[in-house]
C-alpha cells in the first residue's frame, strides 16, 4: 500500500489562507491505512483550518469530504462536478491522487494535503515500513525476498559496505543493514552460494530514472475498444 | 605490467607494499596537501587521496592526487560511488588517466548523511546516486582498461590503464560473508585491496585463512589496513562506533596507562598516548606481515601524516624501493 503523513498544519494553513472556499477531500483507500489522509483526516484537517481561520478573523467556508480513490475514474467521476464549487481543493489523497484530479478538474487549483512517503507494509499497529521502490525490475528472487533497492541505504547490489554495524546501517541504528537480512536469509534457505554471483551495473531506466513510467495492458485495452464501439462510440 | 604504477612495481617485486593516505582539507588552498606530500614522500609507495572523506566536502581526490602527483607522491585516487553516476565516473577515470594517475581504489563511501559523524553540517539532505556500487565500479574500471571499453559498449581510443583497488573490511558483519565479498572484488577484478583498519589480529587471521581457502591472496594483493591509534578514547571511539573494527581491551588499557602516567599534564598525556599509539602500530605492522598472504600495508595516520616517518622506519620498512 502508499503510506503517507500528513503535513503539518501550519504548512497546510500557508496553502489554503487566502482561498475563500475550500475543500479537503479525502481518499479512502491507502492513505487512509495509515490515517494520513481518509476521510477521517480530512474532517479533521477542515475542523483545524476552520478554527484558524476564525482565529485571524478570515471569512472562509471550509468542507470536506472524500472517496474510495482519487486515482480511478469510476471513483472521481461522480463527485466531480461537485468539487468545482470550490476556489481550492486541498486534497489528503497520495501524489497519484492529487495528479489525477489535478489533470481532470478544470479551472481549479489541487494542493497536497499530506507527503506521499513509499509503499510499505504495515508489521505492527501504527508502524509502517518501506518494502518495495517500485524499481521496474525485480530482483527478489536473487535476495532472499529482501530488497536492496529499496532497504539499503546506498542500494547495493553485490553484498554489504563496510557500514554494517552490530546488524544495523550506518545511516541509522533505526534501520536494519538490507545485507545483513539478506545473508542472513540465504544461509536460512541454503543458497548463500548464488551470493556469490556478480550482479552487473543495473539498467536504471525501468526506475524512475528512465523518466515517467507507464503500463499498458494491451488486453484489457482492446477490450475497451471493442466496447466502445459496440456501443457505438458512446461513452 | 597492467598500469606500470609504483605500487604495482613494487607488489609484483615481492617486497611487502606500504601505502599511506592523505586526507584533503575543505579549502580551495591546495598547499596542505602539498604540504601532507612532504611527510609522506620517501615513506609510501602511494598515498590514497580520499574522496571527500566522511561525507564532507573537500577538495576533490583527482586534484589531490594531480597535486600530490606533482610533488612526487605517487598517489592512489579514491573513487566513491556516493557522488558520481557511471557517465562522470569514466569521464573523471579518463580524466585521470590523462593527468597521470594510475591507481584507483574503488569504495563505496560513507553515506551522505554521515557528515563527519554529525561534527559537522555537511550536505545530509543531498541526492544519493550510487548508480553502481564498489564491485561494479572495480568491473568497469577492468573493463575500460583490459577491453578498452566503456561500460555501455563503446569503444574508448586509449583505454585508461589503472592499477585497481578496493577495500575490505574483514571483520565487518555478516563475518561469514565478507571472504565471499572480497571473492567478488578480486572477481570483479581488484588488483589490490586495502583493508579495515585491523586491531583484532586473531579476526583477520581467521578472515585470511579464509581467503587463502578460496585462493585469493595470490590473485590479489591484500594490504593489511592500520589506523595509527593517537589517544586512549580515540581506540574506545573505534570499537564502540566504528563498523567493523574491534578493539582488544588491552590496548585500550595500554593507552590508558599511558595516558594517566602524566598525571594533570594534559601536554604531557598527549605525548606519551602518541608515543604509545606509534608503538602499537609498529607492533601491528609486524603481526599483520607475519600472516600468510599478506603483501603489505595501509597505514592511516589520520590528520597525523607527520607520524607516518617514525612508523615506517620503527617497522624497519624504510627505506622504500625505488625503480626506474
Amino acid at each position: 500500500m502508499i503510506v503517507g503523513k500528513q503535513k503539518p498544519i501550519e504548512e497546510i494553513w500557508h496553502m489554503v489562507r487566502d482561498f475563500k472556499r475550500v475543500l479537503v477531500f479525502g481518499c479512502n483507500t491507502c492513505v487512509a491505512v495509515c490515517h494520513a489522509g481518509g476521510g477521517k483526516e480530512a474532517e479533521t484537517i477542515a475542523s483545524l483550518l476552520k478554527i484558524r481561520a476564525s482565529q485571524e478573523g478570515l471569512d472562509m467556508e471550509i468542507d470536506h469530504s472524500s472517496v474510495m480513490r482519487h486515482c480511478e475514474p469510476e471513483y472521481l467521476t461522480p463527485v466531480i462536478d461537485g468539487l468545482r464549487r470550490y476556489d481550492l481543493v486541498l486534497s489528503t489523497a497520495c501524489g497519484v491522487g492529487v495528479n489525477f484530479l489535478s489533470e481532470r478538474i478544470g479551472n481549479i487549483p489541487v494542493y497536497p494535503g499530506i507527503n506521499t512517503s513509499f509503499y510499505g507494509a504495515v508489521p505492527e499497529a501504527g508502524l509502517f515500513v518501506e518494502l518495495c521502490a517500485g524499481c521496474g525490475n525485480c530482483i527478489l528472487h536473487l535476495t532472499g525476498g529482501i530488497c536492496p533497492i529499496a532497504r539499503c541505504s546506498k542500494t547495493l547490489m553485490n553484498g554489504p559496505c563496510g557500514g554494517t554495524n552490530r546488524g544495523k546501517c550506518e545511516v541509522s541504528d533505526d534501520i536494519d543493514c538490507a545485507w545483513y537480512l539478506i545473508v542472513e536469509r540465504m544461509k536460512q534457505l541454503g543458497t548463500l552460494d548464488r551470493l556469490t554471483e556478480i550482479q552487473p551495473p543495473r539498467d536504471w531506466s525501468t526506475a524512475r530514472d528512465g523518466g515517467p513510467r507507464r503500463v499498458s495492458v494491451e488486453h484489457i485495452r482492446a477490450y475497451e475498444e471493442a466496447q466502445t464501439a459496440k456501443e457505438g462510440g458512446k461513452a | 605490467m597492467k598500469s606500470g604504477s609504483n605500487l604495482e612495481r613494487v607488489i609484483l617485486s615481492g617486497v611487502p607494499a606500504v601505502t599511506a593516505e592523505l586526507g584533503p582539507p575543505m579549502s580551495a588552498d591546495g598547499s596542505e596537501i602539498i604540504h601532507k606530500a612532504h611527510l609522506l614522500k620517501g615513506y609510501c609507495d602511494a598515498a590514497n587521496i580520499t574522496d571527500c572523506q566522511t561525507a564532507v566536502v573537500r577538495i576533490s581526490s583527482i586534484a589531490g592526487a594531480v597535486l600530490a602527483l606533482r610533488e612526487g607522491l605517487e598517489p592512489v585516487m579514491q573513487m566513491t560511488c556516493r557522488d558520481r553516476n557511471r557517465i562522470a565516473m569514466q569521464a573523471d577515470l579518463l580524466g585521470a588517466h590523462a593527468l597521470g594517475i594510475r591507481n584507483c581504489l574503488c569504495i563505496a563511501g560513507d553515506h551522505q548523511k554521515f557528515s563527519a559523524a554529525g561534527r559537522l553540517k555537511g550536505h545530509p539532505g543531498a541526492k544519493n546516486v550510487y548508480d553502481v556500487d564498489t564491485i561494479q565500479l572495480v568491473g568497469i574500471l577492468k573493463k575500460m582498461r583490459d577491453e578498452g571499453l566503456q561500460q555501455g559498449g563503446d569503444k574508448l581510443d586509449v583505454p585508461p590503464k589503472f592499477f585497481i583497488g578496493a577495500s575490505w573490511t574483514p571483520g565487518g558483519e555478516p563475518l561469514d560473508f565478507r571472504p565471499i565479498n572480497l571473492k567478488k572484488k578480486v572477481d570483479a577484478g581488484a588488483d589490490f585491496i586495502q583493508t579495515q583498519g585491523i586491531f583484532d589480529v586473531e579476526v583477520f587471521k581467521s578472515q585470511m585463512q579464509k581467503a587463502r581457502d578460496l585462493g585469493l591472496h595470490e590473485r590479489t594483493a591484500i594490504l593489511g589496513g592500520i589506523i595509527v591509534p593517537r589517544t586512549a578514547m580515540m581506540l574506545k571511539y573505534m570499537d564502540s562506533s566504528v563498523a567493523g573494527v574491534s578493539v582488544p581491551k588491552s590496548l585500550i588499557e595500554r593507552m590508558a596507562r599511558a595516558r594517566d602516567a602524566a598525571g594533570d599534564d594534559k601536554k604531557k598525556a598527549k605525548a606519551l598516548q602518541e608515543e604509545e599509539g606509534i608503538r602499537i602500530a609498529v607492533e601491528l605492522i609486524h603481526q599483520v606481515l607475519e600472516i600468510p598472504g599478506v603483501k603489505g600495508v595501509h597505514i592511516q595516520a589520520i590528520e597525523w601524516e607527520s607520524a607516518i616517518e617514525k612508523i615506517v622506519k620503527a617497522a624497519g620498512l624504510y627505506p622504500r624501493p625505488v625503480f626506474d
